[in-house]
Order: structure tokens, then C-alpha cells, then sequence
């Protein structure tokens, strides 16, 4: 464990040095994620010129919402999303043979080479973002909600690695996955909506297959809607959670094993 | 001319060919790029549970035709790969092999990009069927005639904007080594400006006003609007004649940075 966490500082510590050479990409990734935030805030801005509340949600508690949302997918893109879009390369080139031999767990060594901190910067934007909807909200966290919503934040980070990883390794059987990215991308999108607007079969794909609709949701009731009970939620978000990161290192395992190496 | 025919004949074969090889990507792309679509659906059901009978002068069932119009014209028009692969060309000096060929390299690439758009729809089409009819009580056809011949002009000219935007961010590889940033930045516009996200109709008028003059609404919200006659007499005229003034820049501009990008052409490692 110690010997993951001194290898995982240095490849930090490598990564922020190599950003800082090229400060300007640095700086337009942010201006990227600014807009698009921004496109999101002015989207709610229009669906609340309609109505008042959609699915039990009022303005600001959506807003708390696509912040919260913010923050746990920007963490992810921290620290894995570069990796693994990564991995269908490294299947392809056969370059994955220098992580095998690796004297660590393929799988870690292949999602943290190396760590993005542009998308740290933005998280703390998704923040900003949820402090101040709580705030228009009159709400003030407790110690115990703030305990609560920093449990629910990395199982939200892990659902995600669990679910881009899977898709990538489809890799190992298709060459040239690109559109795995596209799928990530794709699935996420509906993780910003309220989990109650979901109805059917679609609700009990997204909350029990591929659990993207808890992620956020979870962890944004906990903060902005004080006065329901967050245990089931945080239970549900759990139980999910294993159950991907199980299915997705099972899914891992059974690539490698087909794994042939190109060109060598 | 038949000559030059069928030689761009032969690269838009190629090119169909050449997205067979990929077909399972294909497949899984279209699978899940469902799901923003049924997500975009229970989402304004929420919306119109709360809020009655119509929004912004659209029924729910006007909606979903909306969105799901948007859908099939995105993947007629929206170029998915084209500019990385021109800027790829460019920066892997992978150019001077084509510069050899007796072809013009728009041209080229358009070929291309047209054969690749074609190919994806034929393919994608039992997916558009499927959802259609899963979708028929909110479907509604256009009533006049005269509406598809607009429509198929107007979708036209949204893919020579969309395709001579996407290749003037790629010409700004001859200048710079990462082109992706600025294809965010320009992708991050699109997605709320040209309609994807939301009827732009449904922006507060004076936004709407001046979004009217860019080049976004007719790479999508346009011909939609087309087809579904919510645009018609003097405003479709007005609308097309911005469509094709756009088209026509976009393409200009293309043009002229592939001629002055040309020049600085070091063919690296070609």
C-alpha cells in the first residue's frame, strides 16, 4: 500500500511538472470547462423561465446539483479519465506490454499514469458553484451532512472510473474503441438530472447496471435537500458501487487473458 | 470531368470502405448515443408535468420532435473525426503524400467527409426508424411539400458550415502542434448555440436576436425548425440567405488558411 502511494506522489509530481511547460494548454482546458459550465447554468436559467420546480427541484437545488456533478467529474477526469482513454492505444501499439511487466498491479499502473490538475482547478469551480446555490438556498451544512457528502463524492469518483474502464476494455476485442469515449461522455450526460425524473426500465438500467444517475444525485440530496433521510440513498450508492468496480476488474482480468500483444 | 468523377468516385469508396473496417464502434456509438436522447425525453416530461400544457409555444409532443429531428440531422451533417484526422495529417507530415496525388486536398476531404456522413446515416437508419416509431404518436410529417425541398437545401448548407468550420480549426495546424483545446472551445459554443441542448426559441428574444446573426443556429436548430414548419415564408427566406452567406464564408475561410497553411508546410518526419 505504502509502496502504491510513494509511486502515485511521484507521478504527480512528474505530471505538474510537465503542465506547467505548457501553461497556456493549461490555462484553455480551464477556459473549456468554464464555458461549458457556463452553456449548463444558462440551460437551467431557460428550463426555470418555464416552471418552478422539475421532479421536486427547485432552481438552486438543481444548480447544487450540476455543481456537485462538476466536482466528482472533474475529479475523476483528475486523476483516470486520461488514462484510460489512453488504454485502447496501448492495446493497439502493444505498448500495454511495458505496464505487465511492471512489478505492480497492471490495472493500477495503467489508470494513474498520470494526473491532470487543470480539472482539480475546475472541481473547486463545481464548488464555489454548490456553495453559493446553498447559500441562495439559506442552507448551512452540518459537520454530520459535510461528513456524509465527502463519503458519497468518492464512490460517486469510483463509479465512474468503473464504468469508463469497462467500456475501454472492450478494446482488448475491438481495435480502434474510440467510441467508448463517446459512451462515457454519453452516459454521464443523464447524471445532472434529477435520478426522479427517470421512470421504467431506463431507471432500473441507470440505477442498478450502470448506476450513473446516483452519483450525483446522492450526494446533492444530502446538501440540498437536508430534510430526507440520506441513508437508503448513501446504501443504494454503495452497494452499487461494488458491484461495478467487481464486475469491471472481472471484465479486466478476462481481457488480459486475451491479450496477444501487437507487434512484438 | 468524367475523369475527375469518377476519380473522387474511387475516394468516396474508400472512404465507405474504410468505415466498415471500424463497424463494431459503429454500432456500440450509436447504441449509447441513445441514451442522452431518452434522458433529454423523461426530462422535459418532468418539465411539462410541472408546467402544463405548453412551453415557449411548444405541446410535448412538438418537443420530442424536435429533439428527435435534431438527432437524425446531427448525424446526417456533424463531422465526428475529420479534424483531427486533417490535423493529424498535418502535423504527422502525412500531407506531402497526398500532395503528390492529382487530387485537390478539399475536395479530397470532403469526398470523405460526405461519404462517411452518408454511410453512418444508411447504417444508423434502422436505429432512427426504431426510435421514430417508438416515438409515432409524436411525430407529425410536414404538411407542405415545398417543406422537404427547403429542408434538403437547408441541411445541405448546414453541412458545408459544419464541415468548413471543422476544417478551419484543422487548418490551424499548420501554426500550432494542439489543435484540441480550441476544438472544445468551439464544440462547447456549438452544443448550446446551434440548438442541441434546447429550442433556441426558448432563449430570452434579445439572445435569440443577436444568436440569429452567427453561424451556429444553421449548422442544426435551422433546418429543424425547417422541417417542422415553425419557420416559413419571409423568415425562411431570411434565414436561408444567412445559411448560405455562412456556408460561403466558412468555406472562404477554409480556403484562404489552406493557402497561406501550405506554404509554412515543413512536412515533419514526411
Amino acid at each position: 500500500m505504502n509502496r502504491y502511494l510513494s509511486i502515485f506522489r511521484l507521478t504527480a509530481r512528474n505530471s505538474l511538472i510537465r503542465e506547467m511547460n505548457f501553461k497556456l494548454n493549461f490555462l484553455l482546458w480551464m477556459v473549456v470547462e468554464l464555458l461549458w459550465f457556463a452553456g449548463q447554468l444558462a440551460f437551467i436559467e431557460v428550463l426555470y423561465g418555464q416552471v418552478n420546480e422539475i421532479a421536486g427541484w427547485s432552481k438552486w437545488q438543481l444548480v447544487a446539483l450540476v455543481g456537485v456533478h462538476q466536482i466528482i467529474a472533474q475529479l475523476f477526469q483528475a486523476f483516470f479519465y486520461i488514462n484510460i482513454a489512453n488504454l485502447p492505444e496501448l492495446v493497439r501499439t502493444g505498448r500495454l506490454d511495458l505496464m505487465l511487466t511492471l512489478p505492480m498491479d497492471a490495472q493500477f499502473a495503467v489508470s494513474t499514469r498520470q494526473v491532470s490538475f487543470d480539472c482539480i482547478v475546475n472541481s473547486l469551480v463545481g464548488v464555489a458553484i454548490v456553495a453559493f446555490a446553498l447559500a441562495k438556498l439559506h442552507i448551512v451544512p452540518s459537520i454530520a451532512q459535510l461528513a456524509l457528502f465527502a463519503c458519497a463524492v468518492p464512490l460517486g469518483i469510483a463509479v465512474h472510473y468503473a464504468v469508463m474502464f469497462g467500456l475501454s476494455c472492450i478494446s482488448f476485442w475491438i481495435i480502434r474503441a474510440q467510441s467508448f469515449i463517446h459512451g462515457y461522455f454519453n452516459l454521464f450526460h443523464i447524471g445532472r438530472y434529477p435520478e426522479a425524473v427517470f421512470r421504467g426500465v431506463f431507471r432500473f438500467i441507470f440505477t442498478w447496471l450502470v448506476p450513473v444517475i446516483l452519483v450525483s444525485n446522492v450526494p446533492a440530496k444530502i446538501l440540498a435537500h437536508p430534510f430526507t433521510s440520506p441513508w437508503a440513498g448513501l446504501a443504494m450508492l454503495s452497494a452499487a458501487t461494488l458491484a461495478v468496480l467487481a464486475a469491471t476488474r472481472a471484465l479486466w482480468l478476462l481481457a488480459l487473458r486475451r491479450y496477444g500483444s501487437a507487434s512484438s | 470531368m468524367t475523369a475527375t468523377l469518377s476519380k473522387y468516385a474511387k475516394v468516396f469508396a474508400v472512404g465507405a470502405q474504410n468505415t466498415f473496417v471500424y463497424r463494431w464502434n459503429f454500432v456500440l456509438r450509436s447504441v449509447v448515443g441513445i441514451v442522452p436522447l431518452v434522458g433529454t425525453i423523461f426530462l422535459w416530461r418532468a418539465i411539462f408535468d410541472s408546467g402544463g400544457g405548453r412551453l415557449s409555444g411548444y405541446t410535448f409532443s412538438q418537443l420530442i420532435m424536435y429533439f428527435a429531428m435534431t438527432v437524425f440531422v446531427e448525424n446526417l451533417v456533424t463531422p465526428t473525426e475529420d479534424e483531427w484526422q486533417i490535423a493529424g495529417e498535418i502535423r504527422d507530415g502525412k500531407m506531402s503524400f497526398l500532395l503528390l496525388k492529382p487530387l485537390n486536398y478539399i475536395a479530397y476531404r470532403f469526398t470523405l467527409y460526405a461519404s462517411y456522413r452518408l454511410l453512418y446515416t444508411v447504417v444508423l437508419l434502422p436505429g432512427v426508424v426504431l426510435i421514430f416509431f417508438f416515438l409515432r404518436d409524436h411525430i407529425s410529417l410536414p404538411v407542405h411539400a415545398a417543406t422537404w425541398l427547403w429542408f434538403a437545401v437547408s441541411t445541405a448548407l448546414a453541412a458545408v458550415i459544419q464541415f468548413f468550420i471543422a476544417y478551419t480549426i484543422a487548418m490551424l495546424a499548420f501554426w500550432i502542434l494542439e489543435i484540441s483545446t480550441i476544438v472544445f472551445i468551439v464544440f462547447s459554443i456549438e452544443y448550446f448555440l446551434s440548438g442541441h441542448a434546447f429550442p433556441l426559441d426558448m432563449l430570452p428574444p434579445w439572445i435569440a436576436g443577436f444568436v440569429k446573426w452567427s453561424p451556429f443556429p444553421y449548422e442544426l436548430y435551422f433546418p429543424v425548425q425547417v422541417f417542422t414548419e415553425r419557420i416559413s415564408g419571409a423568415a425562411l427566406a431570411q434565414g436561408i440567405a444567412i445559411q448560405a452567406f455562412w456556408a460561403f464564408a466558412m468555406w472562404m475561410s477554409g480556403v484562404t488558411l489552406w493557402r497561406i497553411g501550405i506554404r509554412r508546410y515543413q512536412a515533419v518526419g514526411g
